[in-house]
This record gives structure tokens, C-alpha cells and sequence, in this order.
């Protein structure tokens, strides 16, 4: 199932959120050789996980980190700006309609279905949270996986070559697109907006309702 | 479209205000528009100082400061560290202090929906800017639905002038544009099109999107034609 965690809530999840951070050590350090940082516990851990963000976690069966990503609004310290702006000609994107997704991630162990239910959980806070546009930084590789998850990003500006090359790309929210998405991940909208209420609250058993 | 219009009015009204008492008449002309029951927007800074602008009733004020709600309000305690949207039907009214805080603020007229945005300004800087009303649940999602986008503007537009109230701020630098920024918001003054600016500026229509976005942040606009009005009235482009 998806989660969708602040890190100020991770001690509630810590069995999860211990093999997130594990598994990104894996995925980062390990396979993708990046200089990042990883603690005595082998876990990886970056500047923007202590600006409290927002995961969107992957749950397996068993209760462990499946794959996940991060989300930060580029209204406050963000990667595309504080540590990318060069791919944008300098300038800086701030928009509280626009948010950051960084650190995507997947186990090792994780079956094929997760990275598209990540993309819809990614989908499902811009339909929940009217937010507009989605930016990151990525592996030019990573073109192709996003067309197939049915989620293209439009390219801002890229540097490097070959297999070096990195690029700033902005991915917009319409309902087509959701529903493609969706559809790829191979998860019903309801099965999807009930796993985001579980996280969120759900509205149905609230006492506000004037006819209650 | 006329609603659009007296928004972009009351924005630039926003613009040129300095003082609480403008930001109260302008949260109430904003109230007005969107024909709802209350809007507030309050702040908390990081010396922990509190300061406040909106349409409840001073009685409601002053029993939420008396009873110390700030403990049990269920809006306040979603929203603090967050920085999503809060629509109040999904926080947790659950428990019995909740309920009591609940039942006093219908009392004192506060709306039995309400919708929060949390904002998480500079050096510990926390904001909320909530919309409330009376009404079913279904007039409330639509009204959601239509106005969210501009309620979150909103809530960044009033946070931005409140944060103008800090002495050691230099607000002005943060919303220089950019020389990329500037070059685009200047052509499409001039009313080339978007096809048209991203040739001369040999940038995708794509990039250039995203410099009309971030410029329309910065001046505080809701849209392209207001942001480039404001850009004008300002002189950081010249036509």
C-alpha cells in the first residue's frame, strides 16, 4: 500500500522508514555511485530530510520500504534551486503550486508494479493538494521509464552527455493524466484515494457535516 | 471573469498596503468576492509572537486566547509542520476537547466547513490562512474545488506582506526578477506570443512557462496579464 508520511511522523513507521533510508543508501551510494551520505547505520540522509518533507512510501506485504520518493513546495529550500539552478538558466522556481520531488527510489526487491504506484501517488497529491506542476532532477535514462509509467516530463534544460547527462524536467497535473497513470500502475482511482485518506484523514466519519 | 477582475483590483490594492488596518479591509473585500462566511490569516513568528487579520468576531478571539484553544484546536494541530492544503472535514474531531472547541466556535459563528493552508515562511516563521463557512458538504467540495487555487495564492500573497512587517527583512530583493524573467515578462508585454517569446529568447515554450510562473509568484500576481501589469507599475520592465 501507499503511504504518505511528513518525516515528523516517521518514528510511527520506524521499521519502514529504517529500510527507506537503507534503501536508499543501496540505490545511491551502492548502485548509482553518488557522493551522498550514509550514517553508521547504513542509512542515507540528506540536508532536505530535516526540513521535515513529505514521503510517499511504498509498503510491502511484510511492512517494508518497497520504494518511496520526497516532496519539498520550491517555496522554501529546494534542490532545483539551491543545488541545480544551472540547469534553468539561473533562475529560480518558487511557486507554492510547484513542488519538488526528489530522492526516488526503489528496493532492490521491489516487484515491477511499485514505481507506477509511486508515480499515481505522486499524481494523487497534485489532485488532492491543487498542486499544479511537479519539478526534479533526473537520469537521462529515466526518460523512457517515465513515458512507460504513462508521466512525461517536459525537459527545462539539461548538462552532460551521454551517461552523465542530468536534466531539470517539469511534469504538469490534468486529470487524462492521472487516470493514464492510474491505469499503468494498475490501481483503481478509488483504491488509490482511499490509501491517500487513510494517510490524510478521511472525511467521511467526521462530525462536521450539518446534518449530523 | 468580473470576479477575476476585482481580485486582480484587490490585489493590487494588497500591493500598496502597509499598515494591519489595510490588510483587514482587503481579507474582507477578499471574504466578500468569494462570498464566504470568514477568512483569517494568522501568523506565528520565530520569536513565537502572534499576529492576526480576518473577519471572526473579536468575542470569538478573545475566547479562543482565554480558553488557550491554540492546545486543542484540531486545525492548528494539522496543519502546524505541514505545508498541504487542509480541507477541516479530514483533521480529528474525535475527541472530547475537540468537540467542546468545536461546538463554542459554531456558537460564536465560525462556519461548520473550513479550509486551511499552511504556510512554512522563512526562519521559523508559521502561517495559516483559513477560509470558512456555513454550508453542506457538497456546496463546500464545490467550492473547494473551484477556488483552491486561489485560496493557496492567497494565503502566499497575504503571508508575503505580513512578512513586509518584519524590520530586518529586505523584501524586495527576494522579488527582483530575474534577467531571463525580465526579458520574457517584457515581451509578452509587448504582445508577442508565448510561441513567439520562447524563439526570441531561444528557450522552449516549456522553460519559458516556467519563468512566467516563478515571475507571477514573485509580483504577487494571479495571473500572466496582472503579473506583467504589476511588472509595469513597478518599473522592473519598461515598455
Amino acid at each position: 500500500m501507499l503511504r504518505y508520511i511528513y518525516a515528523t511522523d516517521l518514528h510511527k513507521f520506524s521499521d519502514l522508514a529504517n529500510s527507506m533510508f537503507k534503501d536508499r543508501a543501496d540505490q545511491f551510494k551502492t548502485r548509482l555511485g553518488w557522493a551522498v551520505n550514509v550514517d553508521e547505520n547504513g542509512e542515507e540522509r540528506d540536508q532536505y530530510d530535516h526540513l521535515n518533507p513529505l514521503y510517499v512510501i511504498w509498503e510491502e506485504a511484510d511492512g517494508s520500504h518497497g520504494g518511496s520518493m520526497r516532496f519539498l513546495p520550491t517555496t522554501g529550500p529546494v534542490m532545483v534551486n539551491d543545488v541545480f539552478s544551472n540547469l534553468n538558466g539561473g533562475t529560480h522556481i518558487c511557486s507554492p503550486l510547484i513542488w519538488e520531488c526528489t530522492r526516488f527510489c526503489l528496493s532492490r526487491k521491489a516487484s515491477s508494479h511499485v514505481a507506477g504506484a509511486l508515480t499515481l501517488g505522486g499524481t494523487e497529491i497534485m489532485r488532492n493538494f491543487s498542486v499544479e506542476h511537479l519539478t526534479g532532477v533526473f537520469d537521462h535514462r529515466m526518460i523512457r521509464i517515465y513515458r512507460s509509467l504513462g508521466f512525461s516530463p517536459e525537459v527545462i534544460g539539461s548538462i552532460g552527455e551521454g551517461r552523465d547527462r542530468i536534466s531539470l524536467g517539469l511534469w504538469e497535473y490534468s486529470r487524462e493524466i492521472y487516470l493514464n497513470v492510474a491505469q499503468r500502475a494498475g490501481i483503481t482511482p478509488e483504491q488509490s484515494q482511499m490509501w491517500f485518506d487513510r494517510s490524510f484523514g478521511m472525511s467521511a466519519e467526521q462530525p462536521m457535516a450539518m446534518s449530523a | 471573469m468580473a470576479n477575476r477582475v476585482r481580485l486582480d483590483q484587490i490585489l493590487e490594492s494588497l500591493e500598496v498596503t502597509n499598515t494591519l488596518e489595510g490588510l483587514q479591509e482587503i481579507i474582507e473585500r477578499v471574504r466578500d468576492l468569494f462570498a464566504i462566511d470568514h477568512m483569517m490569516y494568522h501568523w506565528v513568528d520565530s520569536a513565537g509572537d502572534h499576529y492576526y487579520f480576518g473577519t471572526y468576531s473579536q468575542a470569538w478571539i478573545d475566547q479562543y486566547q482565554d480558553k488557550n484553544y491554540v492546545r486543542v484546536d484540531p486545525v492548528i494541530a494539522g496543519c502546524f509542520q505541514r505545508f498541504h492544503p487542509v480541507d477541516w472535514k479530514r483533521l480529528d474531531w474525535s475527541g472530547k476537547p475537540a468537540r467542546a472547541f468545536l461546538d463554542d466556535a459554531l456558537e460564536h459563528g465560525v462556519g461548520n466547513q473550513g479550509y486551511s493552508v499552511p504556510i512554512r515562511g522563512p526562519n521559523g516563521q508559521f502561517a495559516l490562512f483559513t477560509t470558512s463557512h456555513n454550508c453542506s458538504d457538497e456546496a463546500w467540495e464545490k467550492f473547494t474545488e473551484k477556488r483552491s487555487r486561489d485560496l493557496i495564492l492567497m494565503a502566499h500573497f497575504f503571508n508575503r506582506k505580513a512578512l513586509e512587517f518584519e524590520t530586518e527583512r529586505a523584501p524586495e530583493q527576494s522579488r527582483a526578477l530575474s534577467p531571463r524573467e525580465i526579458d520574457a515578462m517584457t515581451l509578452l508585454a509587448m504582445g508577442h506570443s508565448r510561441a513567439q517569446v520562447a524563439e526570441t529568447l531561444e528557450i522552449s515554450e516549456h522553460t519559458l512557462r516556467v519563468y512566467i510562473e516563478s515571475s507571477r509568484h514573485k509580483l504577487g500576481a494571479q495571473n500572466t496579464t496582472h503579473a506583467i501589469a504589476q511588472a509595469m507599475a513597478r518599473g522592473l520592465i519598461v515598455v
